[in-house]
C-alpha cells in the first residue's frame, strides 16, 4: 500500500489556538469545581466534593470512559459499536478468569483478549459480511451476556469463595501513594473551607491510592488522542469513518482499517470490563456491567467524538455515580440545586440567543429540579440510581444538535461500491 | 431462476445459520468439559404436552415483543427499548386493573388500553427526543430503560404492599381475569386467554403493513429515506408514529400473565423479554410470520434447556449462547445468501445478454 498523505493544513495556527484552548479548559474546570464548591456549602453536603466521592467518581468514571474510547476507536473508523456492552462483559470475564490464577497483570491482558474476541466478532459481522451494525451490536451483547454467565459457572462454581455468578475475591492492581502531599491535602480536604477544601480534595484523590490502572487508562486515552489525529496511521483511520470511497481511491485498505478499529475497540472495552472487575470491586460477577458500555457510548457522543470530550464525558456520569455511592440522597439532592442553576444560566443564554422554545424548555426543567430541591430533604434511593441515565438523557437532549458525528458513521461500506 | 432453486436459497441461509449456531454451542461445551451429546439429546428430545403449552405460552409473548421491534426495525429505527416500556406498562396496566373501578371484561379492557398507552407514552419520550432534538433513539432508549426500572420500582414501593419476600400491587378483581384454553386435552398447563391477542396483533400487523398507506410509507422510508422524503414521507412523522405503535405494542407483552396468571404486578417481573424480542425480531427477518417462527423456537429452546441442569449436569444458560449465534449467523446468512443470489442473477442476465448478442451478430451476417 502506497502511503498517501498529507499534512494537516496550518499547523501554526493550530499550535496557537491549543494553548488558549488549553488556558480555556482549566478556566472550564476551575468555574465547575467553583460551582460544586458553592453547592456543598449552600445546601451543606460535605460529602459533595469529599476525597471519598472523588474516589468513587474517578473509579467509576474510567470504565465509562475506556468503553466510550473503545467506541471512539469503532466510529472513527466508521463502524457503530453497541456491542461494546457485551465485549465489556466479556473482558469482566477474562479479567475474573486469568487474575485468578496468574495475577493482575496477566488479568488484564485476559480481559483485552476476551474483549478482542468480541471485536473481531463484530468486526466479522459489520466489516466482512457488512451485516446492519446495531443488528450485530444487539447480537454481540446477546451472546456474549450468555457466554459470560455460563462459562462463569465453569470457571468459579467449584472454587473457594466462588460461587455460579461471582469469582473468588481477586487480588488487586497496585495502588499509587505520593506521601506527604496526600495526607497534607487530606487534611486541608477535611476542613470545609471554601474552594481551597475542594481543590484540596481533588489532589488528594489524586495522590492517595490512586490505582496504576487509572493512569494507564488515562495514557491510553490520551495516546489515543496523539495516535489518531496526529499520525498518517489516524488519518487514514478516521477517512475511512468519513469517506470510506475517497480513502478507497488513495489507496487505503480500508477493510483492514475498519477491521483493525472495531477489534481495538474491543480490546479497550475489555479493558474497561477488567476495570470493572479488579478496581471497582474485587472480582467478577454476573450483570457486572450494568450497562456501562452504553453510557460509554454516549458519553463519546457526549464528547463530540473526541477523545478529551468523551473523558469530560465520562467525569460527569463517574461523578453523579460517584456521588450518589458515597452519601446517595444527601448529594445527589445537592446535585440537583446546580442542575437547576445551570439550566436557569442555560435558559438566560437561549433568550439572548433567540431561541425561545429551547429558553422555556431549560426553564421548565430548571423549575421542576429547583421545586424538587426545595420541597425534599433527601432523594430516594430508586431516584439516585437512576441519575447517570437521567443525566445521560438530559446532556443529549440539550448538546446534541451541535454534535458531528463521523460522515459514514454506520453506513455499509463495499469495497469498489463508490459511486 | 428456477422454482426449487428458490426455495432452496430461501430456506438455505436460516439453515446455514443453525449449523453454525449447534457447532459454536458444541465448541463451546467441548472447551468447557462438557458433554454435546447429552445436551443435543434434553434439547432434542420431544416435548411433553405440558412443555408444549409452556412453549406456546412464551412463545405469545416473545412474539408480542418481537412484533414491537420489528415496527420500528422496518424503518431502520432501532427501539431497543421494548424491555422498559413493557415494564412500565404491565406495572401501569396491573395498577388500573387492580383498582376495579370497571367491572368485569370491561376493566380488563380498559387495563390492556391503560397499559398500551403506558407502553406508548415510555416510547413517546425518545420519539420526541429524536424528532426534536436529534438524539439517536438507540441510546435514549437504553437509558430509559434504566430509568424505567428505577421509577416503576419507586413506584410499588408506595402503591404496593408486600407479599412475603416480594412487594405486589393490588390483586385483580376475579371477574376480570381471562379464562385460559385447554391446549392439550388432561393437561392441566392451560395457554393463557389473552396469548391470542399475539395473533391479534399479528395480523393487525400484517395488514398495517402491506394494505395501508402508513405501512408503505413504514417500509419506504426504511429502505431509502432520501427516496421517501422526496415523495413527501414526513420522517419526523413517521419516527413519531411507529415508536408510538411500537411502545404500545410493547405494552401487550405482560398483559396474558397479568390476566393469565400472576393477577398482579410484582417485583418479580421476568426481566430481559424484552432483549430477547429484538432478537427474534432479527431472526424473523421483522416479517410477521418469520417472527412467529422465530418466537417459537426461542421459546422451545428456552423450555429445553431447563431440566439440562438436572438431566446432564450442564448450566441452562448455555442456551443463551445457541440463541445469540443464531441471530447473529441467521444475519450474515442472509447476507451471505443475498449476494449469492445477487452474483447468480448478475450471471443469468450476462448470459443472456451474450446469447442475444450472438444471434444479434448472426442474423446481419
Amino acid at each position: 500500500m502506497s502511503a498517501v498523505l498529507t499534512e494537516p493544513p496550518g499547523a501554526p495556527p493550530a499550535e496557537h489556538r491549543r494553548l488558549s484552548r488549553g488556558a480555556r479548559l482549566w478556566a472550564y474546570a476551575l468555574a465547575v469545581l467553583l460551582a460544586l464548591s458553592a453547592a456543598r456549602v449552600f445546601a451543606g453536603a460535605d460529602d459533595l466534593t469529599s476525597p471519598g466521592t472523588l474516589r468513587a467518581a474517578i473509579t467509576a468514571a474510567i470504565p465509562i470512559a475506556l468503553a466510550g474510547l473503545g467506541g471512539l476507536w469503532s466510529e472513527r473508523a466508521g463502524i457503530v459499536n453497541i456491542g461494546l456492552e457485551g465485549m465489556m462483559i466479556l473482558g469482566t470475564l477474562g479479567a475474573g478468569y486469568y487474575a485468578y490464577y496468574q495475577g493482575v497483570w496477566v488479568g488484564l491482558a485476559g480481559a483485552m483478549l476476551f474483549g478482542a474476541i468480541g471485536g473481531v466478532l463484530h468486526a466479522l459481522a459489520t466489516v466482512v459480511f457488512a451485516v446492519d451494525h446495531i443488528v450485530s451490536g444487539v447480537a454481540v451483547n446477546i451472546i456474549a451476556a450468555g457466554v459470560a454467565a455460563f462459562l462463569a459457572e465453569v470457571f468459579f462454581a467449584d472454587l473457594d469463595g466462588g460461587g455460579p455468578t461471582q469469582s473468588p475475591s481477586l487480588e488487586r492492581p497496585p495502588s499509587i501513594t505520593v506521601p506527604g502531599i496526600s495526607d497534607a491535602a487530606a487534611d486541608v480536604a477535611d476542613r470545609g473551607w471554601f474552594l481551597v477544601s475542594d481543590l484540596a480534595a481533588v489532589v488528594n484523590a489524586l495522590t492517595e491510592d490512586l490505582s496504576v490502572f487509572t493512569v494507564l487508562a488515562v495514557a491510553v486515552i490520551v495516546g489515543t488522542g496523539w495516535l489518531l489525529w496526529h499520525t498518517a496511521f489516524g488519518l487514514r483511520l478516521r477517512s475511512c469513518g468519513e469517506s470510506p470511497s475517497s480513502a478507497e481511491t488513495l489507496g487505503v485498505n480500508v477493510y483492514r482499517y475498519k477491521f483493525l478499529a472495531v477489534t481495538m475497540s474491543g480490546v479497550l472495552a475489555g479493558f474497561a470490563g477488567c476495570y470493572l472487575a479488579l478496581v471497582a470491586s474485587s472480582g467478577y460477577q454476573n450483570g457486572q456491567t450494568g450497562g456501562r458500555g452504553y453510557i460509554g457510548l454516549a458519553a463519546m457522543i457526549f464528547g463530540n467524538w473526541r477523545p478529551g470530550g468523551l473523558l469530560t464525558g465520562s467525569l460527569l456520569f463517574g461523578f453523579t455515580e460517584g456521588a450518589r455511592l458515597r452519601s446517595g440522597g444527601e448529594s445527589v439532592h445537592a446535585l440537583l440545586l446546580l442542575v437547576a442553576l445551570g439550566l436557569l444560566v442555560l435558559a438566560v443564554w437561549q433568550v439572548c440567543r433567540g431561541r425561545r422554545a429551547a429558553a422555556l424548555a431549560s426553564a421548565v426543567i430548571s423549575a421542576a429540579a429547583m421545586w424538587w430541591y426545595v420541597s425534599t430533604e433527601e432523594i430516594p434511593g430508586d431516584f439516585t440510581v437512576m441519575t447517570p441515565y437521567v443525566t445521560t438523557l438530559l446532556v443529549l437532549a440539550l448538546a446534541s444538535q451541535r454534535l458531528r458525528m463521523p460522515a459514514a458513521d454506520g453506513q455499509r461500506y463495499r469495497r469498489g461500491e463508490a459511486g | 431462476m428456477t422454482l426449487p432453486r428458490r426455495i432452496l436459497l430461501a430456506v438455505s441461509a436460516p439453515l446455514l445459520a443453525f449449523v453454525a449456531a449447534a457447532l459454536v454451542t458444541s465448541v463451546v461445551l467441548l472447551g468447557s468439559g462438557d458433554s454435546p451429546a447429552e445436551f443435543w439429546q434434553v434439547v432434542l428430545t420431544v416435548p411433553d404436552g405440558r412443555q408444549l403449552v409452556d412453549i406456546v405460552n412464551y412463545g405469545a409473548i416473545l412474539y408480542l415483543s418481537g412484533l414491537a421491534a420489528a415496527i420500528g426495525f422496518r424503518m431502520n429505527l432501532f427501539n431497543i427499548g421494548v424491555e422498559g416500556q413493557y415494564r412500565v406498562a404491565t406495572f401501569a396496566g396491573a395498577l388500573f386493573a387492580g383498582q376495579s373501578l370497571l367491572p368485569g371484561y370491561l376493566n380488563t379492557a380498559a387495563s390492556v388500553v391503560v397499559a398500551m398507552a403506558a407502553g406508548a407514552a415510555w416510547a413517546g419520550i425518545a420519539a420526541v427526543l429524536r424528532a426534536t432534538r436529534g438524539v439517536s433513539e438507540v441510546i435514549s432508549t437504553i437509558m430509559l430503560n434504566a430509568i424505567a426500572l428505577s421509577v416503576v420500582a419507586y413506584l410499588l414501593r408506595k402503591v404496593g404492599s408486600r407479599e412475603g419476600q416480594v412487594i405486589v400491587t393490588d390483586e385483580i378483581q376475579r371477574s376480570s381475569w381471562v379464562p385460559s384454553i385447554r391446549l392439550v386435552p388432561g393437561e392441566s398447563t392451560e395457554l393463557y386467554g389473552l396469548a391470542l391477542l399475539a395473533v391479534v396483533a399479528g395480523v393487525g400487523f400484517a395488514v398495517l403493513l402491506n394494505r395501508t398507506r402508513f405501512g408503505f410509507e413504514l417500509r419506504a422510508t426504511g429502505q431509502s429515506e432520501t427516496a421517501a422524503v422526496a415523495s413527501g414521507v414526513d420522517v419526523k412523522r413517521m419516527v413519531v408514529v411507529s415508536m408510538l405503535l411500537s411502545g404500545a405494542v410493547a405494552g401487550l407483552i405482560g398483559m396474558p400473565e397479568l390476566f393469565g396468571a400472576s393477577h398482579s404486578y410484582g417485583s418479580t417481573i421476568q426481566t430481559g423479554i424484552g432483549f430477547t424480542g429484538i432478537a427474534v425480531a432479527l431472526l424473523g427477518r421483522n416479517h410477521p410470520v418469520g417472527i412467529a417462527v422465530g418466537a417459537l423456537i426461542f421459546a422451545y429452546l428456552a423450555q429445553q434447556a431447563i431440566p439440562l441442569g438436572i438431566l446432564a449436569d450442564i448450566s441452562p444458560e448455555v442456551i443463551a449462547v445457541t440463541q445469540g449465534v443464531v441471530v447473529l449467523s441467521v444475519v450474515i446468512a442472509y447476507e451471505v445468501v443475498r449476494r449469492y443470489r445477487l452474483r447468480l442473477e448478475q450471471a443469468q442476465v450476462a448470459q443472456e445478454l451474450r446469447r442475444q448478442g450472438r444471434e444479434g451478430q448472426e442474423v446481419p451476417a
